[in-house]
């Protein structure tokens, strides 16, 4: 069974439906990501799982125990605020005790549990500054060690590395999964962030407009996307529309608009249908137009706009039907800034298993 | 701008306040502090500075404060008066100011409207009217009284007496405690509270924890706008207090006015100030200790 239940959670605010028909299972243990667009509804429904909000209709259940009726402070669910939201007339100690103190443990015993909840997220020899003496990344960890320390069934982040900038993001980002290997506690982490999200989970549900879109693994989630949304949502992606005019062998073409005949693998679509090709622009091969390549899709065309981001170079072509392509380049190559200027003639190329299907 | 005009600009900015400060508070003041060193005149007022060529300067003033004990008792009475006044007005005033800082913003301007709505009619008219509100043929004397009558007492009088006058000192010092608790409270953040109701804090907790320690730099300055007046004020024991309600705000005033001794009234003055500089003192020094030293901005 899994540790936390998510069933048919709805939730409405006037005539807004935040979070509609909402089922997830995350088990123990679990690094799991709530990610979506702003006003998608994951903090809401974070927030029904913390117990500040609740559900209109369903039930959120941890162990098998409905949490309707217990208030925040009885869940076994700890929450780190995106603000931190440290106790500013505490200290470190003194923050990182307070749960401890609201559970009456006995004064010994809080003070070994907090350093080690200070050597659990590196500030040993902190707990004597007060907050307003610590940097963004420390009050940070401060937040995190002191939702820890009890040792909650869950733990919920919301947005928790948003203030920070993106060098400090990157290293709170490993910290963080260190530190649930470490604890093994199950993480529910909220993000709009998608880098953010298939770096740090085990799994990740998609969310847009209070629906779960999809449940993966960020892997799966990123190159097996399940609808148009997910697609667009995570990364960037080519996305060909068209109806499917016949399909053999695992395989399907697609008619889409400025390119043609597109060939993708796929085994669940019928001829007459309509769908969608995602197709990551790295996986599109970008040429010289008379290089030989052997692929089952070819296309030519011009290279509009280029983006040189150092590591890559982003590639804007628009090809002889006037369909518009976005493709990926590694700079791999020594001594080679880029291979193409814009107006440069290019085909661009990919194997059929390149792409992926999505029925509409 | 040049440095020399940046200054000038402070002075011409400034000047004004700080004469109006020295004419009006500074030279009064030591004018007062020198007068408690002089002998009262043989038909009230100062007998001549310089008598018979020489200074005539004593401390006899302060030794009769310092000797009569009637005068400590007096002062230390005003103190209490005015300390059950300060935590009265903060019993009251902490939940008003929380009520007022919790409602919507579009509601809170007009309930400050109401906090300070008693300060446009006059100090003295305000007092006045308590003594019809307690008055012996008001309806609240006669509700108080008939019901003493039903458990078998006496009637008490409620006007002139040490009741009529805290009622009324606390009515009359409430918004300064008000105000500024609504300014600290106002500006907590919501934030702390989730977190700490999230971490298992309840309702009572998350006041005595959070709320409260948060606001002690409210509470203080409320304290200080309270205690010190309450403890200079004359006319609310001189309207609504019996005889044995008079505070050193009273004995001053007396001093001045009907006694005309005025070296003995700025002994009692100064004595006054010194006493209300040391509390205030105090308080901000105990308000920095519990604070651990650190500016909180709550």
């Amino acid at each position: 069974m899994a540790l936390l239940e998510i069933q048919n959670v709805t939730r409405r605010f006037g005539g807004f439906t935040a979070v509609d028909q909402v089922n997830l299972s995350i088990d123990a243990g679990e690094f799991f990501t709530l990610l979506g667009p702003s006003g998608c509804g994951k903090t809401t429904l974070l927030r029904m799982i913390a117990g500040f909000d609740l559900p209109d209709g369903g039930s959120i259940r941890l162990e098998g125990a409905d949490l309707a009726d217990l208030p925040p402070e009885r869940r076994p669910v700890r929450t780190v605020f995106q603000s931190y939201a440290l106790f500013p007339h505490m200290n470190v100690e003194k923050n990182i005790a307070f749960p401890l103190r609201m559970a009456k443990t006995e004064s010994g015993e809080i003070a070994r549990k907090v350093e080690a909840a200070l050597e659990d997220v590196r500030l040993t020899g902190f707990g004597k500054r007060f907050p307003h003496e610590l940097s963004g990344g420390q009050k940070q960890r401060v937040a995190i060690g002191r939702a820890l320390v009890t040792h909650p069934r869950v733990l919920l982040l919301d947005e928790p590395l948003a203030a920070l900038d993106a060098k400090l993001r990157e290293e709170m980002q490993i910290e963080l999964i260190n530190l649930q290997k470490e604890v093994g506690i199950t993480f529910v982490y909220v993000t709009h962030d998608q880098t953010e999200a298939l770096a740090l989970s085990h799994r990740i549900a998609v969310m847009n407009a209070g629906r779960v879109e999809q449940v993966d693994t960020p892997s799966r989630i990123y190159s097996f996307p399940q609808s148009r949304f997910v697609a667009d949502f995570i990364g960037t992606c080519n996305l060909l529309d068209g109806p499917v005019t016949a399909c053999a062998d695992g395989t399907v073409s697609v008619d889409v608009g400025g390119l043609g005949a597109v060939l993708v693998r796929e085994h669940g679509a019928n001829a007459g249908s309509s769908g969608s090709i995602a197709l990551r622009p790295e996986k599109i091969r970008i040429a010289a137009p008379a290089a030989e390549i052997a692929s089952a899709n070819r296309f030519r065309g011009h290279v509009t706009d280029l983006l040189y981001l150092g590591d890559v170079t982003v590639y804007k072509v628009s090809t002889t039907g006037g369909a518009k392509l976005e493709a990926l380049m590694a700079n791999s190559s020594a001594g080679t800034t880029r291979f193409f200027e814009v107006g440069d003639d290019v085909s661009l190329s990919w194997p059929a298993d390149a792409g992926h299907f999505i029925g509409a | 701008m040049t440095a020399r005009s940046t200054k000038l600009g402070k002075w011409l900015v400034s000047g004004p306040p700080l004469a109006y400060l020295v004419v009006f508070f500074a030279i009064p003041t030591l004018i007062m502090v020198l007068a408690s060193f002089r002998t009262p005149g043989d038909f009230g007022g100062l007998a001549p500075l310089v008598e018979d060529g020489r200074l005539d300067l004593n401390l006899e003033s302060y030794a009769r404060f310092f000797t009569d004990a009637v005068y400590a008792q007096i002062f230390l009475k005003s103190v209490g008066y005015a300390l059950v006044t300060t935590l009265c007005c903060l019993a009251l005033a902490y939940p008003l100011a929380a009520l007022v800082a919790g409602s919507a913003k579009r509601h809170r301007d007009f309930l400050l409207l109401l906090v300070i709505l008693p300060f446009w009619s006059n100090f003295l008219i305000r007092i006045y009217a308590w003594m019809i509100i307690l008055g012996p043929n008001a309806a609240l004397a006669r509700t108080v009284n008939g019901a003493l009558r039903w458990f078998g007492h006496e009637p008490v009088p409620l006007l002139f007496s040490s009741f009529a006058v805290l009622v009324c000192l606390v009515y009359v010092h409430l918004p300064f405690m008000v105000l500024p608790l609504y300014a600290n409270l106002e500006k907590h953040d919501r934030a702390l509270l989730d977190a700490a109701q999230d971490l298992g804090a309840n309702a009572w907790q998350r006041f005595w924890r959070i709320t409260f320690p948060l606001s002690l730099p409210g509470v203080y300055a409320g304290a200080a706008l309270v205690f010190i007046p309450a403890l200079g004020i004359f006319a609310i024991p001189d309207i609504l207090g019996g005889p044995g309600d008079s505070l050193i705000g009273n004995v001053i005033k007396q001093q001045f006015l009907e006694t005309r001794d005025w070296p003995f009234g700025s002994v009692l003055s100064i004595v006054l100030t010194v006493a209300a500089l040391l509390l205030a003192g105090l308080a901000a020094w105990i308000g920095r200790r519990n604070l651990g030293a650190e500016p909180v901005r709550a």
